[in-house]
């Protein structure tokens, strides 16, 4: 089973490499830049940040809304610290600083939110999770002196990489497409070592866990610290992709948009939260294109409900439903 | 039963992807000339964004959808206030709908957000729709970046003067809301204001606030010659209720977002005190100019049974001078847009014509509008309070007639930068 999900994940990221190629032999150039770059490059960020909240769901068992928001602790931090951002709140250093100062921001952001939320589960989990995203937001909203408030921090333009401008859109395509595949292949390893495995009886019975010894505390706040850095990655690519950063960046609908991006693709494996964050990017994008303009989040609303509705288990499980009808013999274990 | 859905689920999947397949657009000489509207159909300024899409409706069926012997296409995408949602949607129209040029966005973030973005084009134009940061023009400005519109501070241009000279006032109380909009407000009331001698006490209040009994109380006690009010939305009818209510008698100044028809039809204590408040902005209910009464008297036929305002909004108004700015040059350069642009862009940057309020506008070397504030009173008329002008200050720039160095130099407004800053002796 596991070699075959990692067979079929090998071959997506060679799909996904070859995409940018096959789009122009379809599309004129610049349209072909703008689906690599603002379709499958804004998927693939997003389903970062969507993927660091079905690790948490997939193997531990808890949802949190506060991912969006440590994605953004991880923008926010590069922004105030890098060089040429307006406006300049710190500022003086590079992105060789500044981008691992997020990811580390991001990460202690993450152990917090586990360390604060370590007794609560399900619905109370979910509800301290989303308030502590609000209140960050708040915070960052009303400050000025250090986020700029509402206005937020502009002009965070990225690296040069290999002496390739970031603001190319293969090249920020390939970073972000390397970043998540990396990041997607450390899940699937880390899911099998020892700490993953803790992780996954944790969520099947955390009674059990802590009876055969185990920290169960220390297990889970980990397990949002990787959550944490694994958003901040995102963070870090979404700030840099919107030329800087808002508090509406990581606002409530930003985080629930998150959700949504996950239970689209499915809770069931890292996997969904690609599908879903690019299933979600098409029709955040192309939505006033197919339905009235003035009414297209109607669309969005349908799209969602539909899939809910006929899976509950997302893309991934209808995939799996549609093996079971087409192959029968392959009828994949629940 | 469940399998049978997921089929067609699968259907409706492709049926999607397959509606989403887009064709190239073929480009010809006089081919049209695609516009790309930006504004806000969701969040906070729904309503301003909805104004904005019927005044450009309304102007491009005015010249039949042609300037400078080509058809103009409009495309109009949806924001909701936010930078990053305003951003993907630019980029939508610039590269996958293909379009010449964007008129909007419609909020101040949105604004600073596409003015970064338009710097990495060539050509392509953005024209602003309503967003009012003084950044966005002032500070790092963008050659690809238009603004016919005035900005926040500049709203307020005339109103620190006739508090001064004309009510007599030394020192007023500004009540204000903690964020962005009302700091360039505020300074653009004390730059006048201050230089003429008068002293101001501020009182900060975050956004959503609903208690302001303790400022009040404050405000009530003290001897300030005038109330200065800066807030806007539900803030503002909080605070002017609670005013009201608290026996409030200090002659009142406003904000341009305070005196407006949303505060006016609403019901309550608050209108008995907003009757003779003074307030300064780009546009008001009643402006005695021929130019003006023939667009009121245009758009509450197009829109008064199909969802439009009594008159129309601060939004509408600006979307419209903005496409009127978009209008003068293609005109001038008979539609032409090729050579990136260069000339069309060069045309923008010489426009000089009349907002549909009657105001003059031309652009100074930031691409900024230079233009006329009016400065206004809440008058009962035809059984109803209205918005009127009744004084006009011409031809106010993004400085407020201060050196541009001099003004950068107070830096960018905030509530420990409120530009009070006495004349230099």
């Amino acid at each position: 089973m596991h070699d075959r999900v990692i067979l079929w994940s090998l071959l997506g990221v060679v799909l996904m490499l070859l995409a940018p190629w096959g789009l122009l032999q379809v599309l004129p150039v610049n349209q072909a830049q703008f689906w690599t770059a603002n379709i499958l490059g804004r998927g693939i960020v997003f389903g970062i940040i969507a993927m660091s909240l079905t690790f948490l769901a997939t193997y531990g068992g808890f949802i949190s809304l506060a991912q969006m928001m440590i994605a953004g602790v991880a923008g926010y931090t590069v922004a105030v610290f890098v060089d040429g951002a307006v406006p300049r709140i710190v500022g003086g250093f590079g992105y060789a600083v500044a981008i691992p100062l997020g990811l580390l921001a991001a990460t202690v952001m993450g152990l917090i939110v586990g360390a604060i939320s370590v007794r609560t589960r399900d619905i109370y989990l979910l509800m301290i999770t989303l308030a502590l995203a609000m209140g960050v937001f708040r915070f960052i909203e009303t400050n000025i002196a250090w986020f700029n408030g509402y206005e937020g921090i502009r002009n965070v333009v990225g690296p040069g990489v290999f002496g390739f401008d970031f603001r190319n859109a293969y090249v920020f395509y390939y970073i972000a497409l390397a970043t998540a595949a990396a990041l997607y292949f450390g899940v699937l390893y880390l899911v099998r070592s020892p700490f993953g495995l803790v992780l996954q009886g944790i969520r099947d019975n955390p009674r059990r866990v802590a009876a055969l010894g185990y920290a169960v505390g220390l297990h889970r706040i980990a397990a949002f610290g990787v959550a944490g850095f694994i958003a901040g990655c995102g963070g870090v690519l979404a700030t840099i992709y919107n030329i800087g950063i808002s508090p509406g960046s990581i606002g409530l609908g930003a985080s629930v948009n998150v959700l949504i991006m996950s239970v689209i693709g499915g809770l069931g494996h890292p996997l969904g939260a690609f599908m879903g964050s690019l299933v979600f990017t098409f029709f955040d994008t192309f939505a006033a294109s197919i339905y009235d303009r003035e009414r297209f989040n109607t669309l969005i609303g349908v799209v969602f409900l539909a899939i809910v509705l006929l899976s509950p288990d997302g893309l991934l499980g209808a995939g799996k439903r549609l093996r079971r009808l087409l192959g029968g013999a392959n009828a994949p274990r629940p | 039963m469940t399998l049978r859905l997921t089929r067609r689920s699968a259907l409706l999947g492709a049926g999607g992807i397959l509606a989403g397949g887009l064709s190239a657009p073929a480009i010809a000489q006089r081919a049209p000339i695609r516009l790309g509207g930006l504004a806000t159909l969701e969040g906070p300024f729904a309503t301003g964004g909805q104004d904005g899409f019927r005044c450009i409706q309304m102007e491009l069926e005015r010249i039949n959808s042609t300037a400078g012997g080509r058809r103009i296409e409009l495309i109009r995408e949806s924001s909701n206030a936010q930078a990053d949602v305003a951003l993907a949607r630019a980029r939508k129209l610039i590269e996958q709908d293909n379009v010449d040029m964007i008129l909007g966005p419609l909020s101040g973030a949105e604004g600073i957000a596409l003015r970064d973005y338009s710097r990495t084009l060539t050509g392509k134009t953005i024209v602003n729709g309503s967003s009012g940061a003084s950044d966005t023009t002032l500070r790092n400005p963008s050659p690809n970046f238009f603004r016919f519109s005035t900005d926040g501070t500049q709203w307020m241009a005339g109103l620190g003067n006739h508090v001064y000279r004309t009510m007599g006032v030394r020192e007023v109380a500004i009540v204000a809301g903690d964020y962005a909009f009302p700091y360039a407000q505020v300074f653009g009331f004390n730059i006048e204001f201050c230089r003429a001698g008068g002293k101001v006490t501020h009182y900060w209040a975050p956004l959503g606030t609903t208690d302001f009994g303790s400022q009040i109380a404050q405000i009530n006690r003290s001897d300030v010659g005038a109330l200065v009010v800066v807030h806007g939305g539900t803030d503002g009818l909080a605070f002017m209720t609670q005013y009201a209510q608290a026996g409030g008698n200090k002659p009142l100044v406003a904000g341009s977002i305070m005196a407006d028809q949303s505060m006016l039809s609403a019901r309550g204590p608050h209108r008995r005190v907003m009757t003779g408040m003074i307030s300064a902005g780009p546009i008001a209910d009643v402006i005695d100019d021929p130019m003006w009464r023939e667009f009121v008297e245009r758009y509450r036929r197009r829109w008064l049974n199909e969802g439009g305002f009594q008159s129309p909004s601060i939004h509408g108004v600006n979307y419209t001078t903005n496409l009127m700015g978009i209008l003068h040059a293609l005109n001038a350069v008979d539609g032409d847009l090729s050579g990136n642009q260069v000339a069309f862009q060069r045309a923008l940057a010489a426009a000089a014509f009349k907002a549909p309020t009657g105001a003059e506008v031309k652009l100074d070397h930031n691409r900024q509008a230079i233009s006329d504030i009016f400065v206004n009173r809440i008058e009962e008329r035809d059984g109803r309070a209205q918005v009127v002008a009744f004084a006009r200050a011409n031809a106010i720039n993004q400085t407020l007639g201060t050196p541009e160095a001099q003004f950068l130099a107070l830096g960018a407004p905030s509530r420990d930068n409120p530009g009070c800053v006495p004349a230099a002796s």
